[in-house]
């Protein structure tokens, strides 16, 4: 099933991508939220504090910190006393919280944090790429990542459905792409209440911090038993992967909006040339595929929507008839210089009969604007591979020679 | 899809237009989307914002290159800026000013519009805030949107007296780019 929406356009109304996400935070009734403010996910914590002041989140209490580290960390003791938790945050400040996803993925709390992806200092640049969550990539999180602002609201109700589920437990980072979905207004549908209601049950927690029944979350474990606290949360990704699914079929049920589970595929079936992407750019790409196509062209798109737990079986699936795949990536790990999906699909492609080359290209780092133009480029690129063989495994894109 | 780029100083309400622009095209029952260019806003310097319009929901995110209309809340910006950079030959540049086209140098093909935005802030609000006079030109000059779905946009977005004498400027804005319409 690729991505559908009715368009309910007497629902819609005209409003910020932060906006939208702090209203589905709203609506999902959490009790504790705490965050602190950086540019650029500060328009969702104000909304948030907005609905706060004015009495419209009932049974919930803001808790202001001095810091990231000390935001998350008062999440994870209202998380493991049972309250539903929130928090936001970006670059920087998710790099802060670093120790902290440790021990909230540990301990299988299931709070919730969107991310506004930006790139991480130095230099300073307060603009979008993704570098930040990706480097977050093995602390144990569900890392999900949006394609326009609706699916960033509506992914806020479908992570508390995924992380509180009793089979998973784990935390969820739903990402969207800083400014590109955050600060953008377009017609949305904002949540509904008594739709979430039925979506999202309350939060009951199997454990919980209390005094009168004297519990340790995250405490000690020696060689004897750390290895199998691991093996669970191990496991717990793995059952991740079909509650990821069930969480979007689901929302698709309730709301009638479906932007893929694991994955999702856009003119795929027969394409010769397969984009794989994640987050914002996804749209552009789409725009781009719709004129190709109707030259007769066959590219397609694969949509990665859960790069934690990373669909392995699904990509495997979606990519077994590709000529060319060509990944895109607004991140890069230095030192192997290619960006961190890439080596993904790379990996999850060997000891399969899938032989189709793999090529990369590192794009809009901080924030460096994505043009047609340069998808294009590189679908060229991809067609010269088709005819002549991989020359450059993994490249930037739109260097700026003149400036090195 | 029609494209649209505002450009004015940091301060003048350019991200504001953009977006009161795409609740009215939406009002209008179009699809839009509207967007800053993400600067790091100070008060004073050259700022850009975007809007699109179009009969489909819009899923392109990139900056917007080749605009259909180009709106310039502040003449001096013409000295600063390239504000026909890209601009499509068919398309139009409305610029705030009290001269006439003709006074203006500009290298492009497209069209030249103009119209005395302070002038007409400072008669009917009070206050040199231009930039929703000048959605009530725009709505004139493209035809993209109808001016009472700009009025009720800042009305809704500005509540009371504020937003009242603004539509009475975007009215008079209209009315004044009609009648210079040949």
């Amino acid at each position: 099933m690729t991505s559908t929406r009715k368009l309910a356009k007497e629902k819609m109304m005209v409003v910020e991508g932060s906006y939208a996400v702090a209203h589905a935070v709203k609506v999902c009734r959490p009790n504790v939220i705490s965050a602190y403010p950086i540019t650029p996910q500060t328009h969702i914590v104000e909304d948030l504090s907005q609905f706060m002041a004015d009495g419209e989140i009932p049974n919930c209490e803001y808790i202001n910190v001095e810091s990231e580290f000390s935001a998350l960390s008062a999440l994870v003791g209202a998380s493991a006393a049972g309250a539903r938790t929130y928090s936001a945050t970006t670059s920087q400040g998710l790099e802060l919280m670093h120790e902290v996803l440790f021990n909230v993925s540990g301990m299988r709390l299931p709070i919730v944090m969107t991310v506004a992806n930006r790139a991480v200092s130095a230099p300073i640049n307060i603009w979008n790429d993704q570098q930040d969550s990706i480097s977050q990539r093995d602390t144990g999180w569900i890392q999900m990542h949006a394609e326009d602002p609706q699916e960033a609201a509506d992914m806020v109700a479908q992570s508390f459905r995924i992380a509180e589920d009793r089979d998973v437990l784990l935390p969820v980072m739903p990402c969207m792409d800083a400014f590109v979905l955050s600060h953008v207004y377009e017609p949305m549908v904002l949540l509904e209440q008594d739709l979430v209601d039925e979506y999202l049950p309350p939060f009951e927690p199997e454990f919980v911090l209390d005094p009168k029944n004297p519990r340790t979350f995250g405490a000690f474990a020696d060689p004897s038993t750390y290895t199998e606290f691991r093996y669970l949360q191990a496991k717990a990704m793995d059952k991740a992967l079909e509650k990821v699914e069930e969480a979007a079929n689901e929302f698709n049920e309730v709301f009638g909006r479906y932007y893929g589970g694991l994955i999702d595929e856009y003119e795929e079936e027969d394409a010769e040339i397969v984009i794989v992407a994640m987050g914002s750019i996804i749209g552009t790409v789409k725009d781009v595929i719709d004129k190709l196509r109707s030259k007769g062209e066959k590219v397609g798109l694969l949509k990665v929507r859960s790069f934690r737990p990373f669909p392995i079986e699904a990509v495997r699936k979606a990519l077994k008839d590709a000529r060319v795949i060509v990944v895109l990536d607004k991140n890069i790990s230095m030192g192997l210089n290619e960006g961190a999906l890439c080596t993904e699909i790379k990996a999850c492609l060997y000891n399969t009969d899938i032989d189709a080359p793999v090529i990369g290209f590192m794009i809009g780092h901080g924030g460096r604007d994505v043009p047609p133009s340069t998808i294009n480029h590189i679908i060229d690129q991809a067609r010269d591979v088709m005819s002549s063989g991989i020359t450059v495994e993994s490249q930037f894109t739109d260097v700026r020679e003149e400036l090195i | 899809m029609k494209e649209i780029r505002i450009h004015g100083r940091g301060g003048q309400g350019s991200v504001t237009a953009a977006e009161l622009l795409a609740v009215a095209a939406f009002a209008d029952g179009r699809f839009s989307q509207a967007f800053p260019a993400f600067g790091v806003e100070r008060r004073g310097a050259p700022v850009q914002a975007f809007t699109r319009i179009g009969d489909e929901p819009i899923r392109l995110r990139s900056q917007v290159y080749e605009p259909d209309y180009v709106i310039v809340q502040d003449a001096t910006l013409l000295e600063v800026v390239d504000v026909a950079g890209g601009i499509k030959d068919e398309g139009i540049i409305l610029i705030n000013t009290e001269f006439s086209p003709d006074k203006l140098e500009l290298d492009t093909k497209a069209k030249i519009m103009t119209v005395d935005a302070t002038k007409v802030a400072l008669d009917i609000i009070g206050r040199p805030i231009v930039n929703t006079v000048l959605l009530g030109a725009f709505a004139g000059a493209t035809g993209e949107v109808r001016p009472e779905s700009i009025e009720n946009a800042v009305k809704k977005r500005f509540p009371g007296k504020v937003g009242e004498k603004n539509a009475e400027a975007i009215q008079k804005a209209y009315e004044i780019i009609m009648e210079a319409k040949p």
